[in-house]
């Protein structure tokens, strides 16, 4: 279960200021359920998504993951939560298998332990072939599968992914989306950022649409819908963030 | 802290390092091959061309030479000179290289010398050129022994003993034990290597481990893991120290080994020369192994004040060649104070005692030497330690600032 209430976060620039890359942001996400964060560049996902993996502290407000809080309770946030995104890179100088073991010590596991949950996750994503090839040499596919692998070492509760389809070839893209549906159909508790519509649609089962760092809407797909009375997703978006030229202005900022 | 994370952390920077092409060139490479390379090499070259240039003869031009056959003549003869033909323009060829030296002597310099009249001879040399130079001490040598011999024959000549111009000899006796001469020769050398390896050890790994994982993505990842990022800054930085110590335990192996062997493949002639020096009076410099010990002892503390500075400074740059552009210029940083060491007079107190760099290459000249100030070595140990403290505080609080660690 993820909670998050009022959370914000506040950047510093010498040049632009003060930046509120997330604004007063609340939502809840439940087990067996995907929680789409879906918005443009720029708009506040990543942030978003840190602030809940706990790589960035919140300025105010607070954010829960399975009970804990990420400002007071950072290491036991981590223990229960795996974060994957298109910036969260493997060593390239590790085999598969010792980027995974070593994962599998950092959450405590031990050898045995790892050994069992290492075997399992090799059998589920066909990853035996190159378990002892180094992670530089990987196709992209085979470095997605070992990424998901690391994630999974110690059966996180909680899976955050941020944009992790970003750059993929589409079979990649696909193994990646039946994958974070498998997370939700073992109970998991899912949050997905993405700008990509299609995926929305095939995944989400709450949508919180994100905008200049406020979630601007929120709802099941049917739901949103009926608040801006289109059908198609990329237009529920644009007005929900209050229409083409916001966007664009947004963009440019 | 838990140490058991450390640990694993540790053991895997270490494995990723040791499969990192340029830690292993910074840290067993470059130490074991190419710094006694480098020192042996060009001590030999050095020798070889001093040696080739105290052997060739030296050209020289005499001026107004036409008024004393004797004095040319006996030039001529003297192997270490070639004379050339006098022309007009030799100060040009001097410039030019093309005549290493000219001398200068008064046209009827045979005949005042006979008539006991005061001349004056001018060597020309070109200041800073290495043959030049050499070519002008052997003319003032033959020069002395020119007037020496006038001297002796003009005291003859008025039936004096020679010994009137040379009443008594000066003879100078060394007091001091071979590993003192060793410690004053190489003191300020020893201390100025090693902080030089200890600091480049570091730099490679240093970059690698936090601005190398940044531009490839891993640090993100790694700080996912519900490790305290204090476990992470000591595990990176003990990878760090060590790649820094093996740098100067290589080093210094391999510089022993290639003495040995050195001296090994001299055989004879070493010893030749050792007991050559004994006769002449002269000690052969050893280096005092408990001042070695020392030397070690102290430098622990600058390693890892190396180790979390640079760490520190690394983490802070979003690239590998962000990391380079901001550690490379610390090594003059560090060449200074350990350079300033070496200079003579500048002597170890209180004050220079908490000057870091510094205070450490001049310790090291002392211990080397035989001497123990324990009051400074402990004031520089413990100011070494203090400083290295603040050093590694200062890089967890560099860890766990996000606008360091995800700096855009």
């Amino acid at each position: 279960m993820i909670e998050a209430s009022h959370l914000t976060k506040i950047f510093k620039d010498k040049k632009r200021g003060e930046i509120r890359a997330v604004d007063d942001v609340s939502f809840t996400c439940r087990p067996g359920q995907i929680y789409g964060l879906l918005g443009a560049n720029g708009a506040g996902k990543t942030t978003t998504l840190r602030l809940l993996a706990t790589l960035l502290r919140p300025t105010s407000g607070f954010a829960t993951v399975c009970g804990h809080d990420v400002a007071t309770a950072a290491n036991e946030v981590r223990a229960n939560a795996g974060f994957l995104a298109a910036s969260t890179a493997l060593y390239g100088r590790l085999t598969a298998r010792e980027m995974i073991t070593y994962f599998g010590r950092l959450n405590s596991l031990n050898d045995s332990e790892i050994k069992a949950r290492l075997r399992h996750l090799a059998d589920e994503l066909d990853m035996h072939e190159f378990l002892d090839r180094r992670c530089d040499k990987f196709s992209t596919g085979m470095k997605q599968k070992t990424s998901i692998a690391r994630t999974l070492i110690h059966d996180p509760a909680v899976m955050i992914f941020d944009e992790p389809t970003l750059g993929l070839d589409v079979m990649t893209a696909r193994s990646i989306v039946q994958f974070v549906r498998e997370c939700r159909n073992r109970g998991k508790t899912v949050i997905y950022s993405t700008h990509v519509m299609s995926e929305v649609e095939k995944l989400c089962d709450v949508i919180g649409i994100i905008h200049g760092g406020r979630l601007v809407a929120e709802g099941t797909r049917p739901v949103l819908q009926e608040r801006f009375g289109e059908k198609d997703m990329e237009e529920i978006f644009v007005k929900a963030a209050g229409g083409e030229a916001a966007l664009v202005a947004a963009l440019n900022r | 802290m838990n140490g058991k994370h450390i640990v694993t952390v540790y053991l895997k920077e270490l494995k990723d390092s040791l499969r990192d092409r340029r830690t292993l060139i910074s840290m067993i490479v470059i130490p074991t091959l190419i710094i006694p390379l480098l020192i042996f090499g060009v001590t030999t070259v050095m020798t070889r061309v001093m040696k080739q240039a105290h052997d060739e003869a030296t050209s020289v031009i005499v001026i107004n030479g036409a008024g004393s056959p004797a004095m040319v003549a006996a030039l001529k003869a003297d192997k270490k000179f070639r004379v050339i033909a006098p022309t007009d323009d030799y100060k040009q060829l001097i410039s030019d290289k093309k005549v290493r030296v000219a001398v200068e002597i008064p046209k009827d310099f045979e005949a005042s010398l006979k008539s006991g009249e005061h001349a004056v001879v001018t060597i020309y040399h070109y200041e800073g050129e290495l043959k030049s130079g050499m070519g002008a001490g052997e003319l003032e040598r033959f020069f002395r022994a020119w007037r020496d011999k006038t001297v002796a024959s003009r005291l003859t000549g008025r039936g004096l003993p020679a010994s009137l111009v040379d009443p008594f000899d000066v003879k100078r006796e060394n007091v001091a034990p071979p590993e003192k001469v060793g410690g004053n020769a190489f003191g300020g050398f020893i201390p100025y290597i090693i902080i030089i390896l200890c600091f480049t050890g570091a730099m490679y790994p240093a970059m690698d481990l936090t601005a190398g994982e940044k531009e490839r993505g891993t640090m993100e990842t790694l700080l996912c893991s519900p490790v305290s990022r204090i476990n992470i800054v000591i595990g990176k930085f003990l990878m760090v120290l060590t790649a820094s110590v093996t740098t100067i335990f290589l080093a210094m192996l391999s510089m022993a080994a290639s003495a040995a062997i050195g001296i090994m493949s001299l055989g004879g002639s070493a010893r030749q020369l050792a007991a050559g020096a004994k006769a002449a009076g002269n000690t052969i410099p050893t280096i005092d192994p408990l001042g070695l010990l020392g030397v070690v002892a102290m430098v622990a503390p600058v390693a890892v004040l190396f180790a979390a500075v640079l760490l520190a400074i690394s983490l802070f740059a979003k690239s590998y060649k962000e990391a380079q552009s901001y550690v490379s210029p610390l090594i003059i940083v560090i060449i200074m104070p350990a350079m300033l060491a070496t200079l003579p007079g500048i002597e170890l107190n209180a004050r220079l005692a908490l000057v870091p760099i510094l205070n450490l290459s001049l310790v090291c000249k002392e211990m080397l030497s035989g001497v123990w100030h324990w009051n400074l070595i402990m004031l520089i140990f413990g100011s070494s330690c203090f400083y290295a403290g603040v050093a590694l505080a200062f890089c967890v609080r560099m860890f766990n600032r996000e606008d360091v660690m995800f700096r855009v």
